[in-house]
C-alpha cells in the first residue's frame, strides 16, 4: 500500500483532473440531456384496442396469400429478367406493446395469426434493422430497433395445401438485447439489433448470433413438443409432495404437448468493443466468428466468452489522425483463414490470418481509382462502402457504396469487374442528401444462391436486381398500396428529366424516408425478403 | 431532418434544367464553373453546414465515428478549396464559427468524456480498466504517447487553435457544487501546477508525467480494484 501512495502522489495532478472531469461530465450530461431519447416514443393505440380490433383470429395472414394456382418448381437458374416476382406475404412483426399483454399465450405461432397490425399501430421499436435467412432457407430471422428477434418459419408443404408453400409464419419471438447503461462513460447503449447471423444446423436446435452496438449473443432456438408427466416428488401443478404421502413409485412418461418454441441465450460475448459493432461473420470452421467495430476486428471462439483475439486494429496512436473507419467485414465462405473488411474510403482489404496474428497488413488491397470527371466534395462520402459480401463461390466480392454496387474478382485488385448504377439520378442531388443526412444511409446488398443475380435497396421503397449474365436490371417496389397478393410486381421506373411517362416517378417525388436498407435472398430458391420500416415483404419468382 | 418528399416543386422543363445546373455548384471549384452561384459563397455555406453537422455529431454521448470521420474529411476538402482563392477574405466565414465552435466543444460532454476515454485507453496497459479486454494480444503498439487527443480536437484544429474558451456563466454555476475538497487536501498536494482540466492539455500532461510503466501498472491495478467494485456486473459474467 505504501508504494501505491508514492506512485499515486506522483500522478496525482492527472488523477485529480480525471476525477473532476468525470463529475463534471455527469453534470453536463444531466444538464443537456435530461430525458433519454430512446424511450420517449409512445404507441398510438392501447394494446387492448388492437386485440379487439377487426383483424383478429380468423383472417390469419389475410387475403394476400390466397392461392391462385400452384407455383412451378423454383430454381435458381432463372434470372430476374425472365421470371416475374409475386408477393407471397407481407408480415408485420407483432408490436412490442401488444406482446406484453399476451404473456399467457406461449404459442407464438398464434400471435401472427391472431392480431394483425395496421401500420399506424407500429412503434419506432418495430423498425426492422436486419434480415437473414438460415442456411436451408427454412427460417428467416429479423432483428428490430427494440432489440427483439422474430424468427419466421416456412410453411411446410402438405397434401392439402400445397399452394401455401412459400409462406412464412412466426416461429419464435424473443427479446435479444435490452438497453444498457455504460457507467464508466455515462452513456446509453442502444438495444437495436445490428446484425443476425445463423450457424449451420448441427442438431435439432437452431443457433444464431445477434449483436447490438457492443455485445454479441449466441441464441439457441429449440422446439419442445413433449413434456414429462408423473413425477413422484411433485404433483401436477409442480408443488412438492410430502414424502410421507407417497406410497407407490411410478416412472415419469413423456406425453405430447402443444408445440412450444423456446429461445435461450447460450453465450454472451461482451466488453470487447470500444466502438460500435457493425458486422459479425461466422467462420467456415464453425468454431470461430469475428465481430467488427469502427476501428477493430476481434476473433472469438464460440465456447469462450471472456476473451477474444484482436486481429485488426486501425486505431491511430493519435486520434487526431483518424481519417478512416471499418464499415463491414466478412469471412471467406470456404477458407477459414481469409476475410475481407471494407472502409469508409471505399477500399477493401483481404487478410490472411496465417500471415500474422495481427492482420494490420493486408494480403490484397482493392481500390478503384477516382473518376476525375465525377469528383466533388462528396466523393469520399459516396465512395464509403456500406456492405461487403462474398459470393457463394468465394471467387468474388460485392460492395455497396452510396450510388453503385460493384463486383470484384479476388484476383484483380485495381478495379471491379462489374459496376451497376443503383440510382445514379441522385448524383445531382448529393448536396440536398448531405443536408438531410440521407447520404450517410447504409444500404446492404445480397447475392442469389447461384451468384447470377444481385439485389440491393433504394429509396421510395424501391429495390433493384441486376442479372450479371444478361445484364438486365429491374426496379421493384415493396409497398402495401401497390401489391396485391400473388399479383405480379410491376417494374418501376424513375424519370430523370424531360417528359415523364404515365407510369414513371420523377426524382423529385421520391420519398426519402422510405428506404430499403435490408434485404435477404433464400440460399437456393428465388424467394426474397425485403424489409421496409416495420414491414417484411416476401416475394417469390413465379415462373410460367 | 428527413425529406418526406422531394425538395423541389413541379415546374416547367426549362426551369428544371436550370435548377439542376444550379444544384451542381458544389462540384470541385477548380473545374470551370458554368453555375450561377459563385463558388466562394456556395462553398462557405456548405462549410457552415458541415460545421453544424460536426457539432451535432459531437453532441451525441457517443458520436457515430463513421459519420464524424466523413464529415471531418469533407470539411477538410472544403476548407482546402476555400483557402487559396484570392477573392475570399483571409479566413472565410469561419471567424464566427470557431469561437462558437470552441465554446460549444469546450462545454461539450462528448469532448470531456472522449478525452477521458482516450486518455484512459492510452494509459492503461491493463485492459481491465478499458472496455476492451484483450489479454492474449502481445502486439499492442508500444510506447504510445500519453495524452492522445480525442477526435473533437482534430475537428477543432480545422477551425483554428483551441482557445479554451471559458464556459458560460450558467454552466459555471453547474459545477459550483462539486466538492473539490477531497481532491485538494494537503496529502495530495499536486506536484506541478502546469495542468488545466479540459481537452487541450495534451502536451502539458506529457511533460508532467514521467512514463514509468511499472508504476503506472501498479497504480492502475489499485484503481481497477476500486472501479470494479463500483461497476455493475456485465451480462456475461
Amino acid at each position: 500500500m505504501e508504494q501505491s501512495y508514492v506512485v499515486a502522489e506522483k500522478f496525482w495532478p492527472l488523477l485529480r483532473v480525471l476525477f473532476l472531469a468525470q463529475e463534471a461530465s455527469i453534470k453536463l450530461r444531466k444538464h443537456f440531456f435530461p430525458f433519454s431519447p430512446l424511450w420517449g416514443f409512445e404507441p398510438q393505440a392501447s394494446p387492448l384496442d388492437s386485440i379487439k380490433g377487426p383483424h383478429t383470429s380468423t383472417q390469419g395472414l389475410g387475403p394476400w396469400c390466397s392461392p391462385t394456382g400452384s407455383p412451378a418448381p423454383l430454381s435458381c437458374e432463372t434470372g430476374c429478367g425472365e421470371g416475374s416476382w409475386i408477393l407471397v406475404c407481407r408480415l408485420l412483426v407483432p408490436t412490442q406493446v401488444s406482446l406484453l399483454s399476451m404473456e399467457e399465450d406461449i404459442d407464438t405461432r398464434k400471435i401472427n395469426n391472431s392480431f394483425l397490425r395496421d401500420h399506424s399501430y407500429a412503434t419506432e421499436a418495430d423498425i426492422i434493422s436486419t434480415v437473414e435467412f438460415n442456411h436451408t432457407g427454412e427460417l428467416l430471422a429479423t432483428g428490430d430497433k427494440g432489440g427483439r428477434v422474430v424468427i419466421f418459419q416456412r410453411e411446410q408443404e402438405s397434401k392439402n395445401q400445397v399452394h401455401r408453400r412459400g409462406e412464412y409464419n412466426v416461429y419464435s419471438t424473443f427479446q435479444s438485447h435490452e438497453p444498457e447503461f455504460d457507467y464508466l462513460k455515462s452513456l446509453e447503449i442502444e438495444e437495436k439489433i445490428n446484425k443476425i447471423r445463423w450457424l449451420p444446423q448441427q442438431n435439432a436446435a437452431y443457433f444464431l448470433l445477434s449483436t447490438n452496438d457492443k455485445t454479441v449473443k449466441l441464441w439457441k432456438v429449440s422446439e419442445r413438443d413433449k413434456r414429462p408427466e408423473g413425477y413422484n416428488l411433485k404433483d401436477e401443478e409442480g408443488r412438492l409432495r410430502d414424502p410421507a404421502t407417497i406410497t407407490t413409485l411410478r416412472v415419469p412418461v413423456l406425453r405430447p404437448m402443444d408445440l412450444m418454441v423456446e429461445a435461450t441465450p447460450r453465450r454472451v460475448f461482451a466488453n470487447a468493443h470500444t466502438y460500435h459493432i457493425n458486422s459479425i461473420s461466422v467462420n467456415s470452421d464453425y468454431e470461430t466468428y469475428m465481430s467488427a467495430d469502427d476501428l477493430r476486428i476481434n476473433l472469438w471462439n464460440f465456447e469462450i466468452t471472456n476473451q477474444s483475439f484482436n486481429i485488426v486494429d486501425i486505431k491511430p496512436a493519435n486520434m487526431e489522425e483518424l481519417t478512416e473507419v471499418i464499415t463491414a467485414a466478412e469471412f471467406h465462405p470456404h477458407h477459414c483463414n481469409s476475410f475481407v473488411y471494407s472502409s469508409s474510403k471505399g477500399t477493401i482489404r483481404l487478410c490472411d490470418m496465417r500471415a500474422s496474428a495481427l492482420c494490420d497488413r493486408h494480403s490484397k488491397f482493392f481500390e478503384e481509382p477516382e473518376d476525375p470527371s465525377n469528383r466533388s466534395f462528396f466523393s469520399e462520402i459516396i465512395s464509403s462502402i456500406s456492405d461487403v459480401k462474398f459470393s457463394h463461390s468465394g471467387r468474388y466480392i460485392m460492395t455497396r457504396d452510396y450510388l453503385t454496387v460493384k463486383v470484384w474478382d479476388l484476383n484483380m485488385e485495381n478495379r471491379p469487374i462489374e459496376t451497376y448504377q443503383v440510382h445514379d439520378y441522385l448524383r445531382s442531388k448529393l448536396c440536398s442528401l448531405y443536408e438531410n443526412d440521407c447520404i450517410f444511409d447504409k444500404f446492404e446488398c445480397v447475392w442469389n444462391g447461384s451468384d447470377s443475380v444481385i439485389m440491393t435497396g433504394s429509396y421510395n421503397n424501391f429495390f433493384r436486381m441486376f442479372d450479371r449474365n444478361t445484364k438486365r436490371d429491374v426496379t421493384l417496389e415493396a409497398s402495401r398500396e401497390n401489391s396485391k397478393p400473388r399479383a405480379i410486381l410491376k417494374p418501376r421506373k424513375v424519370c430523370v428529366g424531360g417528359k415523364r411517362r404515365k407510369d414513371e416517378i420523377s426524382v423529385d417525388s421520391l420519398d426519402f424516408s422510405k428506404k430499403i436498407l435490408h434485404t435477404a435472398w433464400h440460399p437456393s430458391e428465388n424467394i426474397i425478403a425485403v424489409a421496409a420500416t416495420n414491414n417484411l415483404y416476401i416475394f417469390q419468382d413465379k415462373v410460367n | 431532418m428527413m425529406l418526406s418528399k422531394g425538395l423541389k416543386r413541379k415546374r416547367e422543363e426549362e426551369r428544371e434544367t436550370e435548377t439542376l445546373a444550379g444544384d451542381a455548384w458544389w462540384l470541385d471549384p477548380s473545374l470551370p464553373a458554368a453555375a450561377q452561384a459563385p463558388p466562394a459563397t456556395a462553398s462557405s455555406s456548405l462549410f457552415d453546414l458541415s460545421v453544424l453537422k460536426l457539432h451535432h455529431s459531437l453532441r451525441q454521448g457517443e458520436p457515430d465515428l463513421r459519420h464524424l470521420v466523413l464529415v471531418v474529411n469533407t470539411l477538410r476538402r472544403i476548407q482546402a478549396s476555400m483557402a487559396p482563392a484570392p477573392t475570399l477574405p483571409p479566413v472565410p466565414s469561419p471567424p464566427a464559427a470557431p469561437c462558437v465552435a470552441d465554446s460549444l466543444l469546450a462545454s461539450s460532454d462528448a469532448a470531456l468524456s472522449a478525452s477521458m476515454a482516450s486518455l484512459l485507453e492510452d494509459l492503461s496497459h491493463i485492459e481491465g480498466l478499458s472496455q476492451a479486454p484483450q489479454p492474449l494480444v502481445d502486439e499492442g503498439p508500444p510506447g504510445r504517447p500519453v495524452g492522445g487527443s480525442p477526435p473533437s480536437l482534430g475537428a477543432l484544429d480545422l477551425l483554428g487553435p483551441a482557445t479554451g474558451c471559458l464556459l458560460d456563466d450558467e454552466l459555471e454555476g453547474l459545477f459550483e457544487d462539486i466538492d473539490t475538497s477531497m481532491y485538494d487536501s494537503e496529502l495530495w498536494a499536486p506536484a506541478s501546477e502546469g495542468l488545466k482540466p479540459g481537452p487541450e492539455d495534451g502536451p502539458g500532461k506529457e511533460e508532467a508525467l514521467e512514463l514509468d510503466e511499472a508504476e503506472l501498472d501498479y497504480l492502475l491495478d489499485v484503481l481497477v480494484g476500486t472501479q470494479a467494485l463500483e461497476r455493475p456486473p456485465g451480462p456475461g459474467r
